[in-house]
């Protein structure tokens, strides 16, 4: 029973493996502290870089990405926090170097945008809806004791009508 | 209320004009690729670079100071540097000295190139890995800041000069900073 779930869990296994993003982060580039380095992926996948531009420092083969990539680690030994390291790149690039935007009034359009579009798709749909119901009154005014009996006269002989 | 039936066509108009606006700036030279830089009006970096060719000056940036100076970076490897070379020489004698930083090369390979095609720059040094490129936000070659007097970056080009960048934007430029 052990061998199936075993074969199993090798083939996921070799699955996931195939599915592994392709990092272009050499082996030559890494520290040797576990830590350092993990922080320097955690920040390489938040960096843009400027060549390929929608890829991360730490997903492409570009040149100026490989010297990003040293830049951060060579931060990180030298004791930036993480935010530092960014900021660091975002005063000689701008903030288009991180993959995602900060909230500033340069973004505001950029993040509050979708919000704007969706009220005003909501705001749309109630002023029609409302407006639809609306119409629908007026259509409906009451009628006299007279118009009813003459309603009635003309429906009987519209059906009579479509009878003969 | 009848009147919100017109405002998809409101919405297309709208979205139609901006698009066409987008285009429209593509076509006069805009591309996506280009990213303004935040260097403008601040600083130039700090840096001291030693110089391509034995014997010959290097040059640090406190040499900034009083003169007006564009930096270009440029590489032997590069081919819109190429095209832009010859527009570097026509520029001797128009009120400022011109940096060239040989970016990310091999010495003999400038050194070849440079021989083969003349040399227009004032001072001609190398950064060899690349650290003073990104220190100007540098994100590919050739691009050229343009440095006034009190060593601020004051105008930026990005990609190779073309006859009428320097006519429209890098001379008036350096005009203004002389003044």
């Amino acid at each position: 029973m052990r061998k199936p779930a075993l074969m199993l869990a090798a083939l996921i296994g070799l699955y996931g493996l195939q599915i592994l993003p392709a990092l272009a982060v050499r082996p030559d580039e890494m520290l040797t502290d576990p830590k350092l380095e993990a922080r320097a992926r955690s920040i390489g996948k938040q960096l843009r870089c400027l060549v390929c531009q929608n890829e991360s420092i730490d997903d492409s083969d570009a040149d100026l990405a490989h010297d990003l990539r040293l830049l951060v680690r060579q931060r990180l030994l030298a004791g930036d926090s993480d935010a530092q390291v960014k900021q660091y790149l975002v005063d000689r690039y701008g903030d288009y170097v991180l993959l995602k935007p900060p909230f500033n009034a340069d973004t505001l359009v950029l993040w509050l945008g979708p919000a704007g579009f969706f009220l005003l798709a909501v705001g749309g749909a109630v002023l029609f809806y409302r407006g639809r119901r609306g119409t629908g009154a007026e259509a409906a005014p009451v009628l006299s004791e007279d118009e009813i009996k003459r309603a009635k006269a003309l429906l009987e002989t519209d059906g009579e009508g479509d009878k003969a | 209320m009848r009147r919100i039936a017109f405002l998809p066509v409101v919405l297309f108009v709208v979205l139609a004009g901006f698009f066409a606006y987008r285009l429209l700036l593509i076509q006069r030279g805009d591309s996506p690729s280009f990213i303004p830089s935040v260097m403008i009006n601040k600083p130039a970096p700090d840096f001291t670079l030693p110089p391509v060719f034995a014997g010959t000056p290097g040059f640090s940036s406190t040499a900034f100071k009083g003169r007006v100076t564009l930096v270009n970076f440029f590489a032997s490897w590069c081919i819109p540097c190429r095209s832009e070379h010859a527009l570097l020489s026509s520029l001797k004698g128009k009120g400022f000295q011109l940096v060239g930083v040989d970016y990310k090369d091999q010495p003999e390979a400038v050194k070849a190139w440079l021989a083969r095609e003349g040399n227009p720059y004032d001072v001609l040094v190398a950064d060899e890995n690349g650290q003073t490129g990104i220190n100007f936000g540098v994100y590919g070659v050739p691009e050229s800041y343009l440095i006034d007097k009190q060593g601020r970056i004051r105008f930026k080009q990005t990609g190779p000069f073309t006859p009428e960048a320097i006519e429209k934007d890098l001379l008036p430029k350096v005009a203004e900073l002389n003044k």
